[in-house]
């Protein structure tokens, strides 16, 4: 259908972003090359710019970075709270500074749209900052008894979707609770982590008290399985996850892991449709579906199917997919080949079982990763794209007709991270949210994050919570 | 007269499912005191009584998780005042198990039976302690509650017999788990004596399961249970053995994991701290928008 709106171009400019031709790893305070000097280049998914090229961590840099993270580790444990809250407090406000600089870099390496990361990713990176520097100097208040003490080194690997909010989910409260961190941030997303750690020389915070390893899945295992780790925190897909969770098997390395989910959007037939749709949209194309809490099923009451579908798809038509820069666009890139092509290989696999599969009539454009927002129905809870977490813009419609029946579906899987509910109804939705096995219920809303609320998942979504009173726990030994 | 009458001996059974069989393989193996004195032949539990168990586990877990904290604490509690009333008997049984004069079996029975108090006076509050509202900065309400994770295999502490034992169940059950204890390999009558206690104290059949026999045997199954949520592994030892191996097998469905403290840091007769309840909970947490009252009108 063609655009009821027609848009000029609105591109964000790119200047503000100075990226470096080269980036080396951040060790004890100091920009280095790899031990075995290999390097490997990131690219714009949206255009397939090299960006950058960004020395590759190995053993032996996780090594050197452990160390210092040791090394920096007694002085930062023994300094007071309020020293420590100083310098969170110090690098939320430089990130609000240089929020539109790293908006601009996020959105760059992403691919996601500048929409997101400037009214989402920034503003929420700042105030986790900004939420756990408070706690630093009020650790005994916090429910875990008198001078809760920090773990010591904590090894933190990262995924690409929300490379600088997970991040700040990571660091700022290990260095709250007086733990010193090496992160690893993905391969494809490495360039916001390595900003981070020039914000970090810019609050002047002690050597070697953050550390940072842009690497592949070997530095990651390295870290992981480092004998000096005393702590470990990975977000990512279930598989690692559970790899993770054997390496630490034996050890007194105290383990959290926020893994993927296959997130059940339910809608009554007493729900606000336009609401709903709006709700359905962001639960699974915000950050084109690559998100471990998106409602990559929905699941709607049967006699409102129709009208629910077709709203939803007037709806998708008037998404705008294309340059992540440009202030208008909804549907940015997706991250990487490998993803577009894992994408696609369970979109095939979804219409070869049978599945109908929808899409609104969209230009991609011609370099870059692109995926275009699609809808199953006729799926079934046998069908892979109802059982897999695909990570990307595809939405599987399954229906239900009563409400235990939609409990049921919606708890159908190992997965347990997310789940909406829409209804005008309020006793139905606290009976659902009570009945729904997941760590985050968005009720008449989706997708929504605060510093301040536990973020985490149920069964194979893993352990442990991230934000709030309930995200010191991870990194203190209580 | 009665100073020649022969006493009369206690079959030992499992108890699943709030009813007592034996072991589905039939094998049983030798009890024994301190000194090696014949007490019992008790089941030796195999896999299949472990599955059975977790099934049992399962099916309760709805209704014992939905029951009302207040019901559970009254349950609990239920489970103190019987204990109080056979006093006599797990007096004699945790002094032969654990070669304990009876003045120092019946100081642990008495802790024993005061944890069962003071975990049922937790049901009721362990919400409000790690649960609550958070201010989130934008119009929506927002409560963080604890629920608990499931099915929870427990490995009975070896050495405590029975304030040990009860010390690991105890917190498991009262936020609402059910679980699959395996007793002490050596001196597991207590536990097997519980279930008879625990069938008359109102708790539903199924949310406390007693196995006994070798726990490497009955626990390597349950740590690959895909349908086990979490593990306790209190009575798995400290060495690099066992315990590694059963967290190893937890992995692959992600249980929660309470690894076992080293002995000399585990003292039963303290108070516990809340750890054992909040290992074998959840924190689900609910949104919705709040609307507003403004001068322009309604929007809630």
């Amino acid at each position: 259908m063609a655009s009821v709106f027609e848009y000029a171009p609105a591109p964000e400019s790119r200047s503000i972003a100075d990226i470096a031709p080269s980036y080396g790893l951040f060790i004890d305070g100091e920009f280095t090359e790899a031990a075995d000097g290999k390097v490997f280049k990131t690219v714009s998914p949206s255009t397939e710019e090299v960006l950058s090229e960004v020395a590759q961590a190995g053993e032996a840099d996780v090594d050197r970075a452990v160390k210092a993270a040791r090394k920096a580790f007694d002085t930062w444990s023994a300094l007071p709270g309020s020293e420590r809250a100083k310098y969170l407090f110090r690098i939320a406000r430089i990130i609000q500074e240089r929020s539109r600089e790293l908006a601009v870099l996020e959105t760059l390496d992403n691919g996601k749209p500048i929409r997101e990361t400037r009214d989402a990713d920034l503003p929420l990176v700042a105030a986790h900052f900004f939420y756990y520097a408070g706690w630093a100097d009020k650790l005994d208040h916090a429910g875990f008894g008198a001078d809760p003490r920090p773990l010591g080194v904590a090894g933190q690997v990262i995924p690409w979707n929300f490379p600088l909010l997970m991040l700040a989910w990571k660091i700022a409260p290990a260095l709250a609770t007086g733990n010193t961190v090496v992160l690893k941030p993905a391969e494809t997303t490495p360039l916001s982590a390595l900003f981070f750690a020039d914000i970090c020389r810019q609050a002047g915070l002690p050597k070697g008290v953050v550390n940072i390893l842009p690497g592949y899945g070997d530095a990651g295992a390295s870290l992981v399985a480092h004998p000096d780790v005393n702590k470990v925190a990975f977000t990512g897909s279930t598989a690692v996850g559970k790899q993770i969770a054997r390496t630490v098997a034996g050890t007194r390395k105290k383990l959290t892991l926020e893994l993927g989910g296959k997130g059940a959007n339910i809608v009554f037939d007493d729900a606000p449709i336009d609401q709903a749709v709006e709700g359905i949209v962001n639960g699974i194309f915000f950050n084109q579906g690559q998100v471990c809490c998106a409602g990559s099923r929905l699941l709607v009451q049967e006699s409102i199917q129709e009208e629910l579908l077709e709203s939803l798809k007037r709806r998708l038509s008037t998404l705008r997919l294309g340059d992540p820069m440009d202030k208008n666009t909804d549907i940015g890139a997706i991250n990487s080949e490998e993803q577009l092509s894992r994408i696609t290989t369970l979109v095939e696999r979804g219409e070869a079982e049978g599945a109908e599969r929808w899409s609104p009539a969209c230009e991609l454009p011609e370099s870059g990763y692109w995926f275009a927002p699609t809808l199953f129905t006729n799926v079934t809870q046998a069908h892979t794209i109802a059982r897999d977490e695909i990570f990307g813009p595809v939405l599987s419609v399954l229906t239900f007709r009563t409400p235990d029946e939609a409990v049921a579906k919606a708890n159908n899987t190992p997965y347990g991270l997310s789940a909406g509910i829409w209804t005008e109804k309020g006793s139905r939705i606290l009976a659902v949210a009570n009945k729904l096995r997941a760590g985050v219920i968005w009720s008449n809303t989706f997708n929504k994050f605060d510093p301040t609320s536990p973020f985490g998942g149920y069964k194979e979504s893993g352990f442990g919570r991230e934000g709030g009173r309930h995200g010191l726990e991870a990194y203190l030994d209580v | 007269m009665s100073d020649t009458r022969l006493s009369v001996f206690k079959t030992y059974k499992l108890y699943v499912g709030g009813k007592f069989p034996r072991s589905e393989s039939g094998r049983v193996y030798e009890v024994t005191d301190k000194k090696g004195n014949w007490l019992a032949n008790v089941p030796l539990s195999s896999r299949k009584d472990a599955r059975d168990a977790v099934v049992a586990a399962r099916k309760a877990f709805g209704g014992w998780s939905g029951a009302t904290a207040y019901n559970r604490g009254q349950v609990l509690y239920r489970v103190a005042e019987m204990l109080e009333g056979r006093k006599e008997q797990f007096v004699r049984e945790v002094a032969e198990s654990e070669g304990l004069s009876k003045a120092k079996a019946a100081a642990v029975v008495d802790a024993a039976i005061d944890r069962w108090v003071w975990y049922a006076g937790w049901t009721d509050k362990i919400a409000q302690v790690v649960g609550g509202g958070n201010p989130v900065a934008g119009p929506f309400f927002n409560l963080s509650s604890p629920e608990p994770t499931g099915v929870v295999v427990v490995l009975a502490p070896q050495e405590s017999s029975f304030l040990g034992l009860v010390s690991v169940i105890a917190p498991v059950i009262a936020t609402g788990n059910t679980a699959v204890v395996v007793a002490s390999e050596r001196a597991p009558l207590p536990a097997l004596s519980l279930g008879e206690v625990l069938a008359t104290s109102d708790l539903p059949g199924g949310v406390v399961n007693v196995l006994s026999g070798r726990t490497a045997e009955i626990a390597t199954p349950l740590a690959a249970h895909q349908d086990v949520n979490a593990i306790d592994l209190a009575g798995a030892g400290t060495d690099d053995g066992l315990a590694k191996e059963l967290e190893i097998a937890a992995a692959d469905n992600l249980k929660r994991v309470l690894r076992p403290q080293p002995v000399d840091e585990v003292d039963w007769a303290a108070t516990p701290g809340t750890d054992r309840m909040t290992a074998f909970l959840e924190t689900k947490t609910v949104w919705h928008p709040t609307g507003a009252l403004g001068a322009s009108g309604s929007s809630y």
